[in-house]
């Protein structure tokens, strides 16, 4: 099955970076240097993007379930997404920061900020409803703040400018934005990885694994912290995007057997896939216009969270 | 030989400075009353929460001991029968041990009768078949300490004597067990009983005469009639206990 997942996504990879061919062939034609250029400053960057973020998204989900004991837990619901969106706003138009790392640094502190919020209304062995309506809350009230930042923006286009990024886009981004959103949000997950056995004992309860000399207390900052890094980084460049933070974790526990810490791994792949197919899509819209990535990802995760809400509230009633 | 060695370990409110001793091969079982303080010995005991003083078994201070020798010292069964992920009672079991151990885990599996369950998620079990699973874990790894809280709750009689026999072979081997209990009639079964009450170790005998003690009775506010049952004590005699 994880043969399957790698093969899937190097098929992905393959044609994100190749489709459409048309405008490659045509630049072939004129000069293959021209071709090269095309493919290694336009399309390298956004392929990249998209398979680090969905890998980033696929970890700090599961890992966020894993720390919440809550397989609602994820960057989207958590409101973490929209810190960082809110974060990298504030940077961009009102500090006039425009390093890409710095703009990284805003996003990732603005998740830290929000899963700090979130820590703090809710705790960190909050039930599901708890979880979510703080999670709801802090999503709104990040969202709100977001566009008055940008309504009240010293630049008039900040509004027009950014609304474009804020669901998500992969458009024109180039190896430095790239960079930015990557290398911190590799090291992060690099990290998260390495605690896949830790979130495994975490499974048995919190109080078994600090029996077994774990700190559950500072694994699940660790694990905020370094989350919000990922993907903070990722939505100041490509913005906020749902859903694949939640629906992958839950695909990704299926092959590992239930054990939360080891689904990051699976996840990874295919919050990676789900991304990559998400983009072909966009891409594919015979329009001259572009629809937001996000828009995508909430098509088809909008029917998944609604079926894991009512699973969940069957068995809860069961 | 000394297996367990606690001294002046206490948590907050809920557990005076206790010291406590338990040697290998011993079954001892904590009884007292609802929120006297049983738990909280037994985590103040596993280091679930940053207790004050010193644990040490076998000699070896637990707060200093590796996550890997850990698991050889000491195993903690908390009341909760709760799983949040859908693991299965092998994998969960697995948990329990460094690297994987099939034989163990067989063994195990064929011990708590789990064979027909083993590849069905916890969460799918019912609270006693999970407790059977749960309490296979903290087996797993033979530790030289047992920190059992509840384990005999929501057990049927066959598995309530069955838990019983398989306490009683650990202890033959080698292992001490400290286990909370609620229901008096399984005290005979123990080599030693601690009763506490208000955060402290209030009585330390043999279950016997743990339960003939005047301070038994004051203490759970029940007496034995001349039927030999126990029944709840009057509010006069109470008065006068307390």
């Amino acid at each position: 099955m994880r043969l399957f997942l790698v093969l899937t996504l190097l098929l992905g990879i393959a044609a994100h970076l190749l489709l459409p061919i048309a405008p490659l062939r045509e630049a072939q034609a004129i000069d293959p240097a021209l071709a090269d250029l095309l493919l290694v400053q336009l399309r390298l960057p956004r392929t990249l993007l998209v398979i680090g973020y969905g890998a980033a998204l696929g970890v700090s989900g599961a890992a966020l379930q894993a720390t919440f004991a809550n397989p609602l837990a994820s960057p989207d619901i958590s409101g973490a997404s929209s810190g960082a969106a809110l974060g990298a706003v504030i940077g961009g138009y009102w500090l006039g920061l425009s390093q890409p790392l710095a703009l990284a640094a805003c996003g990732a502190a603005g998740a830290l900020v929000t899963l700090g919020l979130l820590v703090g209304l809710a705790g960190r062995k909050a039930d599901t409803a708890t979880l979510l309506l703080a999670g709801l809350a802090i999503s709104l009230a990040a969202g709100a703040a977001t566009s008055l930042a940008l309504s009240l923006a010293p630049s008039p286009f900040a509004f027009y400018d950014a609304f474009d990024w804020l669901m998500g886009s992969f458009v024109d981004r180039s190896l430095a934005q790239a960079a930015a959103a990557l290398i911190p949000a590799g090291i992060a997950t690099a990290l998260l990885f390495r605690r896949a056995r830790a979130l495994d004992m975490i499974g048995l309860g919190e109080d078994v694994a600090a029996s077994l000399g774990l700190r559950p207390r500072r694994l699940s900052l660790e694990v905020i912290a370094l989350s919000a890094i990922a993907v903070g980084a990722c939505v100041s460049v490509a913005g906020a995007i749902g859903f694949v933070g939640l629906v992958a974790p839950l695909f990704g526990r299926r092959l590992s057997r239930g054990h939360p810490g080891s689904a990051m791994f699976p996840a990874a792949l295919i919050g990676a896939i789900l991304l990559t197919l998400a983009d072909l899509a966009v891409r594919a819209v015979p329009l001259d216009r572009s629809i937001p990535v996000g828009v995508i990802t909430a098509l088809f995760g909008t029917p998944l969270f609604i079926w894991m809400v009512v699973t969940m509230r069957r068995r809860l009633t069961a | 030989m000394t297996s367990l060695q606690a001294i002046e370990i206490a948590l907050d409110q809920r557990l005076q400075p206790t010291n406590i001793e338990a040697p290998a091969g011993q079954l001892v079982a904590l009884v007292g009353p609802n929120g006297g303080g049983k738990t909280s010995l037994l985590r103040a005991l596993a280091r679930v929460e940053q207790a004050s003083g010193r644990v040490t078994i076998d000699g070896e201070n637990l707060d200093a001991a590796p996550e890997a020798r850990r698991r050889r010292l000491l195993s903690f069964l908390p009341a909760s029968r709760d799983v949040t992920w859908p693991i299965s009672a092998r994998d969960l079991v697995a948990l329990g041990l460094d690297r994987p151990d099939e034989d163990r885990i067989s063994e195990l599996l064929a011990l708590f009768e789990l064979e027909p369950l083993a590849n069905r998620p916890v969460d799918r079990l019912s609270t006693g078949e999970r407790a059977r699973v749960l309490t296979a874990r903290a087996l797993a790894s033979r530790p030289r300490l047992l920190l059992l809280d509840e384990p005999l709750s929501n057990l049927d009689p066959y598995w309530v004597i069955r838990f019983l026999e398989i306490f009683r072979a650990s202890a033959s081997s080698g292992q001490a067990l400290l286990v909370a209990l609620h229901d008096l009639a399984q005290l005979p079964h123990f080599d030693r009983a601690l009763l506490i009450a208000d955060g402290k170790v209030q009585m330390d005998e043999t279950p016997a005469k743990l339960v003939a003690g005047e301070r038994f009775g004051e203490i759970f506010r029940i007496r034995e009639n001349a039927d030999g049952q126990w029944e709840v004590r009057q509010p006069e005699d109470r008065r006068s206990s307390r």
